[in-house]
């Protein structure tokens, strides 16, 4: 889309799901009362002292490992020093230095094929409160957020389009949602995306413009693009990106200066007195590595190996849970992948997202597997298995076996009862039977669909099928 | 003290507003002067450090052989929130006010 | 004028004593505490206190009367510096950015006191954020030497020097971070323990230099300060940086002989203008412990001289950093804002305000006085882009050559014995028109802080206009016991 070499990266802050923010026991929880979550440690009250959240820690550790990062063992907080009004100490404690994890990667694909974007470092810091505009001019502060638990994943500048860049943003949030460490939202704010993108010609070094302000996922695609195209028009112009950050509005669909200044901000990092030195423990680290999950594109390799397609295993790996639910519907089934991918991909996750919101099962694996169970043992047909999945899912009944009884949904198997009605079928079809065993093989439709109907659907195709070979000839 | 004795002396005027804009004070004329003044003395005295060679020390952040303090992740109970905006200089209902900001126009 | 021959017979009474009494009802708590008040408002010239906690005073002087506990602090009179968080007290740090504003919550060491018994007579004065050696930097005027009213108490903790020294308390609570226990000590004739970092809780102290900051006990006699010190100590779970070491009995063993005690004097120590009252009271001091069986060897800590200008880069920078948080958002002083009109329906509504940053910059502005303004200013510099590793690192590395003096020192030597100031109290006005000046007075003080070792002042004697003169005994991390032995000993020596 440009003739320019284009240079993305993404920085990205996650909310963690601890009990409790970062350096107080106050709990990390959202929709409280304004300004009911907050003691001296988060409200920076003279004389009050940060004391760092175990659970955070392990959590940043976890991302560490399953990103392939390593694990810096001795690592510290430092306090980044600036002013604003939901920033109660005047500094954020955050890591400089030795940030808790560096050097991981992240594959990425779509329509670009597959690609290793870096990431150069993970580190662990503290939220800042919420500001929000009062309709007198004033702005209120709410302390509520401050002091919970984020850490912050900066990519190298691998990324060289917006699909790229979306790719990279989805697995993000897959993973911190995979490991339970973030609910990756990134409308709500518990996920924050800020992109650098720069545009240069071929063989040139381009100045990266910042833009903030990405609060949904395909705005961070449409933001990138647009400015990529609005720097290329520079480039092509002869003109000079100079760096800056910028707004994405995404009413407008454009963005728009915030700041200009050519200097950078001056922090003034330094070791945070108030806090000694984390070593991150043989124990810690076994325990994270103990406790890590199989990780998705590990699973959806071992369900490729099963006899899942590709596309199929990236659907049942888009969130931890459905993996899950997968196997115990696979297992269900005898290990029949194609039929268990068939079920629950095409009735069950589609009934998640139309009846539970798309955040929970209707249907338990467990139920799904036992009607998965009927259709593969030929006792009911496949569409009768559907009509007992939609009963279950509509009502939250679990007993298909149940269902098929009280709707008389049995098919029927029986060679003596099908030979029989099959034998009046051929009997009552002459000319058909004379043209099919004349080579018109394409009648056995035409029969198969005469038994149907003699048996109001509920004829065991396979058996059917059987049967007229045998007696048509 | 006149300007043009200010120049050569080790902290300028240029670096006086400059610091001064990062703590967020705002000197009369008079008072950037004396700090100019003051800081460069204070900077003058403590040069004597670089009569050291410490290539080769480490520096010490925390004197304490103290390290990987941590606290369970257990909630504990806030403060009620008529103690919280008990101090606070103006507020609206439960929240702290202050004039418009633009957002995230942190310096 | 010296207020000091008036104090009255209770706070003249060592802790032992003052118990006794209480307890056969030869005093009667609550009088005596009722008494007290009315002595400082008596002696409010001193301005030694910004708060008197009458209520407080006699709320806790009820509790101990009606309670059938055994209060182990019960006797002590306490005077606290009010940077100090005391819950719904005020905590100025004897600033204006700090008017009005009063503490959600108390300080640990405070609370653990509290709880033994003792009774809080009052908030001290002190050198604005405890930046300074002589009061002379209090936003509120300085406090006065009891000695000679023309002279500093000493600072920052010289409020509640004063207090003790005036008989107005029989403890005070002061705090650390390049001598501003010792030094007050000294030049008000008390003991004066700067504790070892980490022994005693930070929670609730109002940070100034984050690593070099320690809350420090003042008192008439060691066994009382002992007391008050070991009740504080010991690990806190909300202060990350507190040592889990246990805090041996400090006041129990003060007459265990001091025979074969390896003392060192620090030849650093012996240089320099040295007022020669002061010198002649270590050598005195040196010659006692030698007739108690020590050894007096000399010894050297040879980076000593680089320890004032190591503290002038690392305690500003920490404060400009401890001190952002004053901004005037969320508590103490606002500028920059006008006086909000009074509502016509008597909601509340907000007035026309200017932007934010001017409120940030007014109110800072307005609120802390030259000296804090100064210390940010250079604290702000020395970790600014392109300065940190020329300023602040390079003072953290000579910090780490300073401490293994002393860790070096402590293999050979059981003690070290110093002066604690180099001269006695000075006179107002004497140091404060060049700031190195009055920097300089912290030259035996603050390696200890830097170095995280604890260091006690002593009494011992007076110079030739009367004024006391403060000996200093240093020892190695966690030997605060140590220190109150030999100061005990050296306390029953006449003067």
């Amino acid at each position: 889309m440009s003739d320019y070499a284009v240079t993305i990266g993404l920085e990205v802050h996650a909310q963690l799901l601890t009990n409790t923010k970062m350096f107080c026991g106050c709990k990390a929880s959202y929709g409280a009362a304004h300004n009911s979550l907050t003691c001296p440690v988060c409200m920076g009250l003279p004389g009050a002292l940060p004391m760092p959240n175990r659970r955070a820690i392990e959590m940043a550790v976890k991302v560490g490992l399953a990103t392939g990062s390593t694990i810096t063992r001795a690592t510290k907080f430092d306090r980044k020093n600036y002013f604003y009004p939901d920033l109660p100490k005047g500094y954020q404690i955050s890591q400089f230095d030795k940030p808790i994890c560096a050097g991981g990667s992240m594959e990425i694909r779509g329509l670009f094929g597959v690609k290793r974007v870096g990431i150069t470092r993970i580190h662990l810091e503290e939220d800042a409160g919420k500001s929000q505009h009062g309709d007198d001019d004033g702005t209120l502060i709410d302390l509520n957020r401050c002091g919970v638990p984020l850490i912050e994943i900066v990519s190298e500048p691998d990324m060289s389009s917006p699909e790229e860049a979306y790719a990279y943003l989805m697995e993000i949030r897959r993973l911190v949602r995979w490991l339970e460490v973030c609910d990756g939202n990134l409308e709500e704010g518990s996920l924050r995306c800020d992109a650098n993108i720069s545009v240069a010609p071929e063989g040139e070094r381009g100045v990266p413009v910042e833009i903030k302000n990405l609060n949904s996922f395909h705005g961070v695609e449409k933001a990138i693009r647009y400015e990529i195209e609005r720097q290329s028009e520079v480039v092509r112009n002869g003109g000079k990106i100079s760096r800056m950050t910028l707004l994405w509005d995404s009413d407008k669909g454009e963005t728009r200066v915030m700041r200009t200044k050519e200097a950078a901000h001056d922090y003034r990092y330094f070791p945070e007195p108030d806090l000694v030195e984390l070593s991150i423990s043989d124990q810690m680290m076994a325990e994270a590595h103990e406790a890590s999950p199989e990780y998705p594109w590990v699973r959806r390799e071992r369900y490729v190996g099963i006899g899942v397609k590709p596309d199929d295993a990236d659907v049942l790996t888009a969130e931890k849970e459905f993996g899950e639910y997968f196997e115990e519907v696979f297992a269900g089934c005898n290990n029949e992948a194609p039929r268990a991918v068939r079920w629950v991909i095409g009735e069950a996750l589609r009934w998640r997202k139309e009846l539970g919101g798309g955040e929970r099962f209707v249907v338990s694996a467990y139920a799904t597997a036992e009607v998965a169970g009927l259709e593969a043992s030929g006792k009911i047909s496949g569409l009768a298995a559907k009509t007992v999945y939609e009963e279950m899912a509509r009502t939250g009944r679990s007993d298909p076996a149940m269902i098929v009884k009280e709707k008389g949904l049995e098919q029927v198997s029986d060679t003596g009862a099908l030979e029989a009605v099959i034998t009046k079928i051929i009997e009552d079809n002459p000319k058909e039977v004379e043209r099919y065993r004349g080579g018109d093989m394409k009648l056995k439709g035409f029969f198969v669909g005469q038994v149907m109907k003699a048996m109001g659907g509920k004829a065991d195709p396979k058996a059917t099928g059987e049967i007229l070979g045998r007696l048509l000839g | 003290m006149k300007h043009e004795e200010t120049k050569g002396r080790r902290i300028s005027l240029e670096e006086v507003n400059r610091i001064a804009e990062l703590a967020r004070l705002s000197p009369s004329e008079d008072e950037r002067e004396q700090l100019a003044a003051k800081m460069s003395s204070v900077i003058d005295f403590v040069e004597q450090l670089n009569e050291l060679d410490t290539t080769s020390i480490e520096p010490l952040h925390h004197v304490l052989d103290l390290h990987s303090v941590l606290r369970d992740d257990v909630v504990r109970p806030s403060l009620p929130v008529s103690e919280v905006m008990k101090n606070a200089p103006q507020k609206k209902g439960d929240y702290f006010i202050v004039p418009r900001v633009i957002k995230g126009a942190e310096t | 004028m010296s207020e000091r021959a008036q104090i009255d017979n209770f706070t003249e009474l060592g802790l032992v004593e003052r118990r006794e009494a209480l307890a056969v009802g030869k005093f009667d708590l609550v009088k005596e505490v009722r008494r007290l008040s009315a002595k400082i408002e008596a002696k409010s010239v001193l301005n030694a206190f910004l708060e008197t906690t009458d209520e407080l005073a006699v709320e806790c002087t009820s509790k101990l009367a009606h309670s059938e506990e055994a209060f182990p602090l019960r006797g002590v009179v306490l005077a606290v510096k009010d940077n100090i968080a005391l819950k719904d007290h005020q905590l100025t740090c004897a600033s204006k950015i700090l008017d009005g504003y009063k503490s959600l919550f108390t300080s640990t060491a405070l609370q653990r006191l509290s709880d033994a018994g003792v009774v809080i007579i009052g908030k001290t004065n002190l050198d604005e954020f405890a930046m300074g050696s002589s009061t002379e930097h209090s936003a509120f005027g300085p406090s006065l030497n009891p000695f000679d009213n023309s002279r500093v108490p000493g600072g920052s903790s010289g409020g509640s020097a004063a207090a003790v020294a005036a008989g107005l308390a029989t403890a005070s609570l002061g705090s650390e971070t390049g001598g501003s226990v010792r030094q007050p000590a000294a030049f008000c004739g008390l003991v004066g323990i700067k504790p070892t970092y980490g022994r005693i809780s930070r929670y609730g102290l109002v940070a100034f230099g984050s690593s070099l900051d320690q809350i420090g006990v003042m008192a008439r006699t060691t066994y009382e300060c002992a007391k008050v010190f070991e009740t504080m100590a010991g690990h806190d779970p909300l202060d990350n940086t507190s040592s889990p070491v246990p805090v041996p009995d400090c006041a129990g063993n003060l007459d265990r002989p001091l025979k074969g005690l390896r003392v060192g004097l620090p030849r650093e120590y012996r240089e320099g203008t040295i007022q020669p009252e002061v010198a002649n009271s270590v050598e005195r001091a040196a010659k006692v412990l030698k007739e108690m069986g020590a050894t007096i060897t000399e010894c050297s800590l040879p980076h000593t001289k680089y320890a004032i200008p190591v503290y002038y880069i690392l305690a500003p920078a920490e404060a400009s950093s401890n001190l952002a948080r004053y901004d005037g958002v969320r508590y103490g002083l606002r500028r920059g804002t006008p006086p909000p009109t009074p509502p016509a329906s008597g909601g509340e509504v907000a007035p026309p305000l200017p932007p934010i940053e001017d409120i940030i910059r007014a109110s800072r502005q307005a609120g802390f006085g030259a000296e804090v303004k100064r210390r940010i200013m250079l604290g702000t510099y020395v970790l600014s882009s392109g300065y940190y590793d020329a300023y602040y690192l390079k003072a953290q590395k000579v910090r780490r050559l300073i401490r293994q003096d002393f860790l070096n020192v402590f293999d050979d030597f059981d003690l070290l014995l110093t002066p604690t100031t180099p001269t006695t109290a000075f006179k107002f006005g004497e140091k404060t028109a060049d700031p190195i000046a009055m920097y300089l007075s912290d030259i035996f003080t603050a390696p200890a802080n830097l170095a995280g070792v604890p260091a006690i002042s002593v009494p011992f004697g007076f110079d030739d206009k009367g004024l006391p003169i403060g000996i200093q005994l240093m020892a190695a991390d966690f030997r605060e016991d140590l220190l109150f032995q030999v100061a005990h000993q050296l306390e029953g020596v006449a003067q």
